[in-house]
């Protein structure tokens, strides 16, 4: 190919005149033109965020406008009633304190595998271990749902027991059986689900250290473990804290693993044992075969809510990656 | 040989007292067994808590060994290396009961006659019906957003690299990357109040329409950033060197970009869509709103419903019927394998790619 326009070009570029870079004359036609594609694919990312807020404010304002309740604080979804009467106070609820216990779970696990696989597990054997934890990023959210309800319930049970039993006395253990789908059981299988995103981006943060710092911290005779918490965990911090809000931004918009996993009940309580929990997502999906128009209506209002949330989310994530990657940028 | 032991035995001890090497094996089977004896013995707890307490008493038992031996600051150091292998540990658990049980559970009903019926027809009480339609469903819906995605992503991500200067690069790639967080459920509310509600209703006579297509176009949304963000990592790996040689033989910066970088970064740009069409046939809940199923089989994406894979093990799973697990087990095997073969294929590509390593 190369050859062929090793003889082609000269002759081009003496017919359009020579002497610029690039040939001119019609090929300038298919240029500006495939530019033009490129910037508008590209911008079509933009078109869509901006589309999904318009159209869901759109499809939300009549069943806002219809709500007898407030909006933002009642704790019940009755929207196919006449009037209908709905909030989003208790799955709102539900949905921060389901990605709240899950973080806490998942955190310091996907940290500590992170530091695993990028400095004590041998290279060979961290490259195929990490490979594990990929595929656990790769099953189906359905799947997940499905192993909590079918496998998972009975362990989660049995250690709501045990810590009804001997720690009932705080109030987050204080529920009664039966032990079925509760919070506690929907917020570990999300921690489950968090788990990868965490550990893969930490890693990559961890993998990052300059092996300077490292080295100099083993030459002034730091432990390995001192090595970490002063070389490798202060480096990363930016980018631990960037991982987490990306995995808070999965976890609060997983549905069906927690509309399998979940209660279903629409209140506000901290208790994790007993059948309880539900959230803005898994609320959707499990009141969408039987809503009317208002109610479709109305579950694109809190989809909104939801959308808005992600959104916050996710951006001030990834602003701190971006101030980040460029701190490290001028550094290189 | 005589300087040596001659040395030995004259040696002034400059290192720090440690423990044996076969401390921590000791240590670990001494837990195991006093776990064993005061747990599973006397009948206090199973083998979940003899294992968590055996991995305390390791860990506090080692902590206090090497304390007293060799210090606090090995100690701690032991600590965490301790407790950086038991998360790991942790993490690879849920994973194996996830498989044990998949495989146990999944392979009762899974054979030729699940894999060639629907469910049309088919009571949630019989001993019948397959995911014929499901998987045709999503082959299809899968399919049509590769179509979607592919071209545009592709496109972006060129504008991104190749194009794209000043402010409206920086946004969009912001965007891209922000866009990667959208809740599947969101994308699919907004097909369903973009397409569903407002554009199908002028193609089927005022009736809104839900349909493969429209899943389809959620998913595309929810793939597109995928793709763009790792045809972007490509694309910047493709050497400098090589459009450069390009342009000093006058060619045009597009024909540049379609015949020498785009073929240059292919294999890789083939990983990150496979990766994409992964996670998108393991999508539920736009196919839930926007496709809203069907018990029988519609080839057509375009009018009617549709299931998918993960549809129909949503709906089976939440059937009340001595049948349903079965059904859903085997439809959610099918549906791993499905993701897992794409994945690992995707995976296996990206190791074999030069430009990326």
């Amino acid at each position: 190919m190369s050859q062929q326009s090793l003889t082609t070009t000269p002759a081009g570029a003496q017919g359009a005149g020579g002497g610029g870079a690039l040939p001119r004359g019609s090929r300038l036609g298919a240029e500006k033109l495939f530019r033009g594609l490129a910037t508008a694919a590209g911008s079509t990312v933009l078109v869509i965020i901006v589309a999904i807020a318009a159209f869901l404010i759109v499809q939300a304002v009549p069943a806002l406008r219809a709500d007898s309740e407030n909006f933002f604080t009642f704790q019940s979804w009755f929207a196919n009633d006449d009037p209908p009467k709905f909030g989003i106070a208790a799955i709102a609820f539900g949905t921060v304190l389901t990605s709240a216990l899950a973080l806490i779970m998942a955190v310091p696990v996907a940290l500590g595998i992170a530091l695993c696989l990028t400095h004590y597990a041998h290279r060979r054997v961290a490259s195929t271990l990490g490979f594990f934890i990929d595929l656990l990023a790769a099953v189906p959210s359905v799947v997940f749902g499905l192993w909590g309800r079918d496998y998972f319930r009975g362990p989660v049970g049995d250690f709501s027991k045990f810590l009804h039993d001997h720690f009932g006395w705080i109030p987050l253990f204080g529920g009664g059986g039966p032990y079925g789908n509760s919070i506690l059981l929907g917020s570990i299988v999300l921690a489950i689900m968090v788990l990868p995103i965490v550990t893969s981006l930490s890693r990559e943060v961890f993998a990052q250290t300059p092996a300077q710092n490292e080295e100099a911290a083993l030459a002034l005779g730091a432990t390995k473990w001192e090595m970490i918490r002063t070389a490798v965990l202060p480096y990363g911090k930016p980018g631990i804290i960037a991982s987490v809000m990306l995995g808070l931004g999965r976890a609060l918009g997983e549905t069906i693993a927690l509309a399998l996993t979940l209660g279903a009940v629409y209140n506000v309580s901290f208790d994790l044992l007993g059948t309880g929990g539900n959230t803005i997502a898994a609320n959707i999906a499990l009141k969408f075969a039987e809503a009317n128009p208002t109610g479709r209506s109305a579950l694109i209002a809190s989809g909104l809510v939801l959308f808005a949330i992600t959104l916050v989310v996710n951006m001030t994530a990834r602003a701190i990656v971006y101030r980040r990657r460029e701190f490290v940028g001028g550094a290189a | 040989m005589t300087v040596g032991s001659h040395s030995a035995r004259t040696r002034v001890n400059l290192k720090a007292q440690r423990l044996p090497k076969w401390a921590p094996a000791a240590l670990g089977a001494g837990a195991i067994g006093v776990a064993a004896l005061a747990v599973h013995a006397t009948g206090f707890g199973g083998p979940v808590l003899t294992g968590v307490t055996a991995a305390l008493l390791f860990v506090v038992g080692l902590a206090v060994l090497s304390a007293v031996v060799e210090g606090g600051r090995t100690s701690r150091d032991r600590i965490a290396t301790s407790l950086v292998y038991a998360a790991f540990v942790l993490a690879l658990a849920p994973l194996l009961s996830m498989a044990f049980t998949l495989l146990s559970k999944g392979t009762e009903r899974l054979n030729g006659y699940f894999l060639g019926v629907s469910m049309k027809g088919v009571s949630a009480f019989d001993d019948a019906g397959g995911a014929y339609h499901a998987i045709i469903g999503t082959l299809e819906q899968a399919g049509i957003a590769t179509l979607i995605t592919v071209p545009l992503g592709v496109l972006g991500a060129i504008y991104i690299v190749e194009y794209g200067r000043g402010r409206l690069a920086t946004l969009i790639r912001f965007f891209v990357d922000v866009m990667t967080g959208i809740p599947s459920i969101v994308a699919g509310l907004f097909i369903l109040a973009f397409w569903v509600l407002i554009v199908s209703p002028y193609l089927n006579n005022g009736r809104p329409e839900y349909s493969g297509f429209a899943a389809a176009l959620a998913l595309s949304v929810l793939m597109l950033p995928t793709v763009v963000r790792s045809t972007e990592e490509m694309l910047r790996l493709v050497p400098g060197a090589l459009r450069e040689g390009a342009y000093a033989l006058g060619i045009p910066q597009w024909k540049t970009i379609v015949r020498i970088v785009l073929p240059t970064a292919a294999p890789g740009i083939v990983t990150g869509v496979m990766l994409a069409v992964a996670r998108a046939c393991g999508e539920t809940a736009p196919v839930i709103l926007v496709a809203l199923g069907n018990p029988a089989i519609n080839f057509n994406p375009l009018s009617g419903g549709q299931s998918s894979l993960s549809l129909y093990v949503y709906e089976q799973a939440g059937t009340a019927s001595k049948y349903a697990p079965g059904r859903a087990w085997a439809g959610a095997l099918t549906l791993v394998v499905l993701v897992l073969t794409l994945t690992v294929a995707a995976k296996l590509l990206a190791r074999r790619n030069k430009l990326a390593r």
